[in-house]
């Protein structure tokens, strides 16, 4: 017996060789050979590094208010001049964007839990746990996120939460408007995934539902999930902006690019200082260009059947 | 009575929006210890519905096991509840299906699915399991275990796969290994492997098998007894020696003339004529009447019972209740 299953597995070498490099790996060799999409991964991480190590380095790294040197141009001491209040713009533009990439980054963590661990749970269970969870979802589906996330935000100001808690309730507001529409994609794959054969032969094995859905549903839905997380952080750097340059959202002197962008409501500051409002604006397009060049990278890479 | 597995009248039906389709229709079955029942018969005889039956894998609100008793091992399995029935699962009762290719979850290795009933059912440490999981894929007849254990189910053919699937099968010492059409989906020289492999540790372990299938080449090598059924019925069983040398039923006769012989010649393989019966229009008589030769006016109107007619053989046909024929 043993013989014929020698002879069976001497047949690949070449086969040994695959087994040894995982998916994952085939996965980044992939995505590697995607030239475009390289590009907005180096993008994205050259932002991450700026604003977060960026203003380490920085000799104005502080709020501090300079009467001397107000609306100065850029020049060889301020690179991107300085604003109404004597502050160095690049610095705050990167320090701005340690703000909106964390408020981005942590908004989509969020969505991604609450969305992937409602739609488990309804596609897995269906019946009446998948009508309450997917009429709540479709309930906020309807409305359109924006004028939502306003009445929130005018709510905030109305309650005068004090400002150094907006940002952790901004990133909720924003995984409250993102998780809808991702736990009705996870549901959908739980639906066709929970029918598939080696779903029966994980029941015959006597495996709890929390084993099946955890351990064996979970996993398979993983590259959907990397991709929609990835195409979220950009819409949430989006969203946040929006919301703070409507001055919603993250409030002064706490700078994010939204509310840099503000500058740009003032009609002196709009013809006279663009330095102002054009590098935070340029880092927003920048950033939410790039993550989604990255996305869709990954898209392609990670699920193949897309692909047109 | 040292029957192992007990089925007694069971029913299995299934409500659809034209009516209910009775799958199984009041079935009886023993499966004895150490002993390999196969049960044979065309698609839609309701084969494989039995299986899951038993299993406990019919599905509600449409699915329902409608009548009759399962015992296994003292307990009846319809009366279960859900902790009960995932302890019996795999450990107990294990069984192993079709298409091995999408039996095993595409994301997940090999060596972790051997792993996880082990650790589920026997409480094994992680070690343990890894050690035993090893042993497992060797017994199964594959060699390099350690790099197959690391493998995912895309990288291994068919074959081998299968294997993975009576090794995964057999890792918690099961009284009961349910194997529906284990061999379909394989290619003649693999199909005679994997029935060895189960032959084997059928023998090694006094595990019992009850084998679907609709090859009767695999019921010859494979059955201690056999079970043919037709329409959700038992139409006719008997120890296999007896069934296969002297055919009662109708049906069974022309399913063993459908059978090619090696070394005759024969111009065309001889097919049962006409189609199974549409399971929603079923009225009471006998589902083969109008496929059989002999049939009668009674066939056509009464069901007819499950008779003794040979030592260890009964079948359901009028031919064999002279009683009633001429009544």
């Amino acid at each position: 017996m043993s013989s014929i299953g020698r002879e069976i597995t001497a047949g690949g070498s070449a086969r040994q060789e695959r087994a040894k490099s995982s998916i994952w790996r085939q996965s980044m060799q992939r995505l590697l050979r995607n030239k475009l999409a390289v590009i907005g991964l180096v993008v994205v991480v050259i932002m991450f590094l700026a604003c977060f190590i960026g203003p380490v380095f920085s000799p104005y790294a502080s709020n501090k208010i300079h009467m001397n040197i107000m609306n100065r141009p850029p020049n060889m001491r301020h690179w991107l001049g300085t604003d109404g209040l004597g502050r160095d713009v690049l610095t705050r533009v990167l320090q701005a964007g340690r703000i909106s990439l964390t408020v981005g980054l942590a908004s989509m963590v969020l969505s991604v839990l609450i969305g992937s661990l409602l739609g488990v749970i309804a596609g897995y269970f269906k019946g009446i746990v998948d009508q309450v969870v997917m009429r709540i979802a479709d309930l906020l589906l309807t409305i359109p996120g924006l004028p939502l996330l306003f009445i929130f935000g005018a709510l905030l100001s109305e309650w005068k939460v004090p400002t150094e808690y907006r940002m952790y309730i901004v990133m909720v507001m924003l995984s409250l408007i993102g998780w809808p529409s991702l736990a009705r994609l996870v549901r959908g794959q739980m639906l066709s995934l929970r029918e598939r054969e080696f779903m029966q032969a994980a029941t015959v094995l006597g495996l709890s539902a929390k084993r099946k859905l955890f351990h064996h549903l979970l996993p398979n839905i993983v590259p959907l999930l990397i991709v929609i997380a990835t195409l979220n952080i950009g819409g949430s750097i989006l969203m946040e902006s929006v919301l703070s340059f409507f001055g919603l959202g993250v409030m002064p002197p706490t700078a994010t690019w939204g509310n840099m962008i503000d500058a740009a409501n003032n009609m002196l500051d709009f013809q006279n200082r663009p330095w102002l409002w054009i590098p935070p604006g340029l880092s927003i397009f920048i950033t939410v260009i790039a993550i989604n060049i990255f996305g869709d990278g990954l898209r392609d890479v990670l699920d193949p059947k897309k692909k047109k | 009575m040292n029957d192992l597995l007990n089925i007694e009248h069971l029913s299995t039906h299934f409500k659809t929006e034209e009516g209910t389709i009775k799958a199984v229709d009041d079935i009886s079955l023993h499966v004895r210890k150490g002993e390999t029942v196969c049960i044979v018969g065309e698609s839609g005889c309701g084969k494989s519905i039995t299986a899951m039956s038993i299993m406990g894998l019919i599905e509600g609100p449409a699915g329902k096991v409608a009548g009759g008793s399962i015992h296994f091992d003292g307990r009846d399995l319809t009366k279960l509840n859900r902790h009960e029935l995932r302890h019996l699962r795999g450990n107990e009762i294990a069984m192993i299906f079709q298409e091995p290719m999408s039996s095993l979850n595409p994301v997940i290795t090999i060596g972790e699915q051997i792993v996880e009933p082990l650790r589920v059912h026997l409480n094994l440490s992680r070690r343990d399991a890894h050690t035993r999981a090893i042993e497992l894929i060797e017994q199964v007849g594959i060699s390099r275990p350690e790099q197959i254990f690391r493998s995912y189910p895309h990288e291994l053919s068919g074959g081998m796969l299968q294997r993975i699937m009576i090794a995964i099968a057999i890792s918690c010492n099961p009284k009961l290994l349910i194997a529906d059409e284990p061999t379909t989906a394989l290619d003649v020289t693999i199909q005679a492997q994997i029935l060895d492999l189960l032959r084997r540790f059928k023998e090694d372990s006094d595990m019992s098998i009850l084998l679907i299938t609709h090859d009767l080449g695999v019921v010859a090598e494979m059955a201690d007894y056999v079970i043919v059924m037709y329409s959700g019925k038992i139409v006719e069983e008997g120890e296999v020696t007896q069934l296969f040398a002297n055919p009662k039923h109708p049906y069974t006769q022309g399913l063993l003339r459908s059978k090619p012989v090696i070394n005759q010649r024969q111009d065309e393989l001889y097919s049962i004529p006409g189609q199974v019966p549409n399971p929603l229009e079923l009225q009471p008589s006998c589902y083969f009447h109008d496929r059989c030769e002999h049939c009668m006016a009674v066939c056509r109107m009464e069901e007819p019972n499950l008779k003794k007619v040979g030592e260890q053989q009964k079948a359901a046909c009028w031919l064999y209740e002279e009683a009633k024929v001429y009544a």
